[in-house]
């Protein structure tokens, strides 16, 4: 699972209480992967800021990622390039992912977070 | 340009040269994009002859003779059905003299006065491929000139078509043919027969010899109680079928009068035998041919025969080498079969219904039915044949590859009830994310390295409004009431942000539209990995009902759900489609043997497991009037893509 997965993902225990998901890693991976400037600088928007520094942080690969988008980040290939490792390089393989709302544990094993519930939490 | 390499330089053209040389072209950039066949430009032995195909109505005669009058032909393949041939010559002299002489040429087809241009190119490599011949399904026999043609024309007076030739619960099945019974009339309405009810005069006193022979012969063991007369006018035909296991019993003979004609038999997992029955011949079904393999006739005015020997017994192989037209005559089938007194109990209990009648799920009532249903016939089933079902799903369906295609650099796509996750790894600079009920498939997802998780498609575990889009492919059909198709959507639309755009793919009920059949009802074991495709196999004609154990009379409220018969029409909006597991662990690890045994009877000696999942395929404009019903949805785009309704929907 890349921190951009993460970013994405949300827990249904309960209506609108299930985002960020709280981080427990016990295998962190790290892959290089080609940078890709225009692709990177499209992701910014898209992706809660302040959930994935969390992430980043929680993992101990926070990588002098400010806390804010800086101004013109789409030319900023310094900033890019902090965010590309952050969101793509960046892979937890073993671990759970904790719903902040409700404490459900999700398990993620070899990279794949399992987010099924069963029928009476639905 | 390339073309010109044959004729003189600097050669200036006519305008009727000009159009023909456009139309040789477009015929070259045809059989490159469509079947992959790459043209060269300077002369070679071999030509590929658009428009001069089987499947132009073109016999191999007719073709043989005018190329043999260019030079020394080493071959002539004509595959089946597709709309071009190859010639090979011995010397490229000849090649170039047929290439002048062929390009352009209108000729007349043979028994029509139609005419048809054949445009003419060079390859390079002609794509023969040597094919092992095909047995017969296992328990099958044709046995030739069973009667003699004075008994054949006496059978064939004896027929009065005159009296009560409209069945009044056949008329839809039957359009195509004229039927007549004897000694128990067969309901189409239930594929069955009534035991209680014979008909009045048994069997014609001719056929009583017939049959007498039979048994004598050791062709059959038990005497017949029960005839069907079909009569076939050229270009008419029956869908594919296995007759009811719980009718009759296992033997059942089919006297081919009139005419030969090919049947096509069919396996559940695919593989298709077609078989040539000669006039007079008695064809014998038992055992796996009988009760596994369906059986049909294409409704066609030619069959695709053997040039040499056409009209002998046995397979048609599929050596493109050796195929040739067979215009068809009118034929006339006796079919005897014994009427079963008890259930049946054969090996086969996928295709049985004697077998499952208590294991048919209802059609769901409540919603809780509908969630166990899905546990059940979905879910679990995916679950199991995870590995198998992956291994077909290889080739992405090229506009679904369009859609993801068409997104901007950088576009979130989630990609809800991804299997195997072969959308996955499509767009390079999109971001996508895979998600799947069943944890096996996405595993496979992992191991190639797509982003994906487990979740369910009626609460996707992303964040609402993330996605600039959104696929659905194969996966709405799957849900089995219409408030769970409909929240299935709305989930999808949950995800996309406004002006973000779905794709949803399901299943389509008319599996032939516009007069072309889908590659699922096409499809075959050589030609796997298409759309949506099943294996597996089931009943008798039109559908088999999993009739509730009281056996029509049934006081049950919720009807049971048929099960469908794979590669045919569906008869049923809800239903069960087989799967026939194989075990695809144990071929890698065997090693790869130079010679197959061309009898698949090894195989078929244990059957594979199989599996049933539930599908609601839908009809024409139900999935677009689901999404209409949606809120701040627009339905951009609807179509109709190989066997299955598709939409693009955008959100507001």
């Amino acid at each position: 699972m890349k921190l951009l997965t993460h970013n994405m993902l949300t827990s249904h225990v309960r209506p609108g209480g299930g985002f960020p998901l709280r981080i427990q890693a016990t295998e962190v991976k790290v892959n290089n992967l080609d940078f890709n400037q225009e692709f990177t600088a499209r992701m910014v928007p898209k992706v809660e800021w302040g959930a994935l520094v969390e992430a980043a942080e929680s993992l101990g690969h926070r990588s002098d990622l400010p806390s804010e988008p800086i101004p013109d980040y789409e030319k900023n290939e310094e900033f890019l390039r902090k965010v590309h490792h952050v969101l793509m390089e960046v892979e937890v393989m073993e671990g759970v992912l904790k719903c902040p709302d409700t404490g459900r544990e999700f398990p993620i094993t070899k990279g794949i977070p399992n987010m099924l519930l069963s029928e009476e939490e639905t | 340009m390339e073309i010109d390499s044959v004729r003189k330089p600097n050669q200036k053209l006519s305008k009727t040269e000009k159009k023909l040389r456009q139309k040789q072209v477009k015929a070259r950039n045809t059989l490159l994009r469509h079947e992959g066949i790459e043209c060269v430009s300077s002369p070679t032995k071999s030509l590929v002859i658009a428009n001069g195909g089987l499947g132009n109505g073109i016999g191999r005669c007719q073709l043989l003779s005018m190329v043999e009058e260019c030079g020394s032909v080493e071959a002539l393949l004509m595959p089946p059905n597709k709309p071009y041939s190859f010639v090979k010559y011995g010397l490229i002299e000849d090649c170039k003299r047929a290439y002048d002489t062929l390009n352009g040429k209108e000729i007349m087809l043979e028994d029509s006065s139609q005419g048809i241009v054949l445009y003419v190119n060079f390859v390079g490599k002609v794509p023969w491929e040597v094919t092992t011949p095909t047995a017969l399904p296992p328990g099958l026999r044709v046995i030739e000139d069973l009667v003699s043609p004075e008994e054949e024309r006496r059978l064939l007076e004896s027929i009065d078509w005159t009296e009560d030739e409209v069945i009044p619960n056949a008329q839809k099945s039957l359009k195509h043919r004229r039927v007549k019974h004897f000694g128990y009339e067969f309901r189409y309405d239930n594929n069955n027969v009534d035991r209680d009810r014979p008909l009045p005069g048994g069997l014609p006193e001719l056929c009583n010899v017939i049959l007498a022979k039979c048994l004598k012969l050791g062709y059959i063991k038990e005497k017949p109680d029960q005839l069907t007369i079909n009569q076939y006018e050229p270009g008419q035909g029956i869908p594919p079928h296995i007759d009811t296991h719980s009718a009759f019993e296992d033997e059942i003979i089919s006297l081919s009068l009139g005419a030969e004609i090919v049947m096509d038999f069919k396996h559940p997992d695919g593989q298709a035998v077609a078989v040539m029955l000669p006039q007079r011949s008695l064809l014998l079904m038992s055992g796996e041919s009988r009760y596994l393999w369906t059986h049909g006739i294409t409704p066609r005015k030619f069959d695709i025969v053997q040039a040499s020997g056409g009209w002998k017994v046995g397979t048609v192989s599929a050596n493109i080498g050796d195929l040739t037209l067979n215009k068809r005559g009118k034929r006339t089938s006796f079919t005897f079969r014994k009427v079963r007194r008890s259930p049946c109990n054969c090996v086969y209990p996928s295709v049985c219904d004697s077998q499952r009648k208590d294991t048919a799920p209802s059609f769901p009532v409540s919603d809780s039915d509908a969630s166990k249903l899905e546990e059940k016939y979905v879910h679990e089933v995916y679950e199991e044949i995870a590995g198998h079902f992956s291994n077909t799903r290889h080739s992405p369906w090229p506009r679904v590859v369009e859609f993801l295609s068409g997104l901007p650099c950088g576009a979130v796509v989630a990609d809800v009830g991804c299997g195997n996750g072969k959308y996955l790894g499509v767009g390079k600079d999109l971001y996508m994310l895979g998600c799947d009920r069943s944890k096996n498939l996405v595993d496979i997802c992992g191991q190639k390295g797509s982003q994906a998780f487990v979740g369910d498609a009626l609460s996707v575990p992303i964040r609402s409004g993330t996605c600039d889009a959104c696929i659905s492919i194969a996966v709405v059909h799957h849900f089995s009431t219409a408030e769970r198709r409909l929240a299935a959507l709305c989930e999808l639309v949950r995800l996309l942000r406004p002006g973000g755009r779905a794709l949803v793919y399901v299943w389509a009920m008319e599996q032939e539209y516009n007069k072309q059949k889908s590659k699922y009802l096409k499809e075959k074991r050589s030609r796997r990995g298409g759309m949506e495709e099943t294996n597996g196999g089931a009943c008798e004609r039109d559908h088999q009902y999993l009739v509730h154990p009281n056996n029509g009379t049934s006081q049950e409220t919720h009807p049971k759900l048929p099960v469908h018969t794979n590669r045919t029409s569906f008869d049923s909006q809800d239903l069960l489609v087989p799967w026939h597991l194989k075990d695809g662990t144990k071929k890698k690890a065997e090693p790869i043997k130079s010679h197959q045994p061309p009898s698949n009877s090894a195989n078929s000696c244990k059957p594979s497991p199989v599996f049933h999942r539930y599908y609601h395929v839908f009809c024409e404009g139900e999935l677009e009037e689901v999404c209409k019903s949606l809120d701040c949805i627009k339905v951009v785009e609807s179509y109709y893509d190989q066997g299955n309704w598709c939409v693009v929907l955008e959100k507001r």
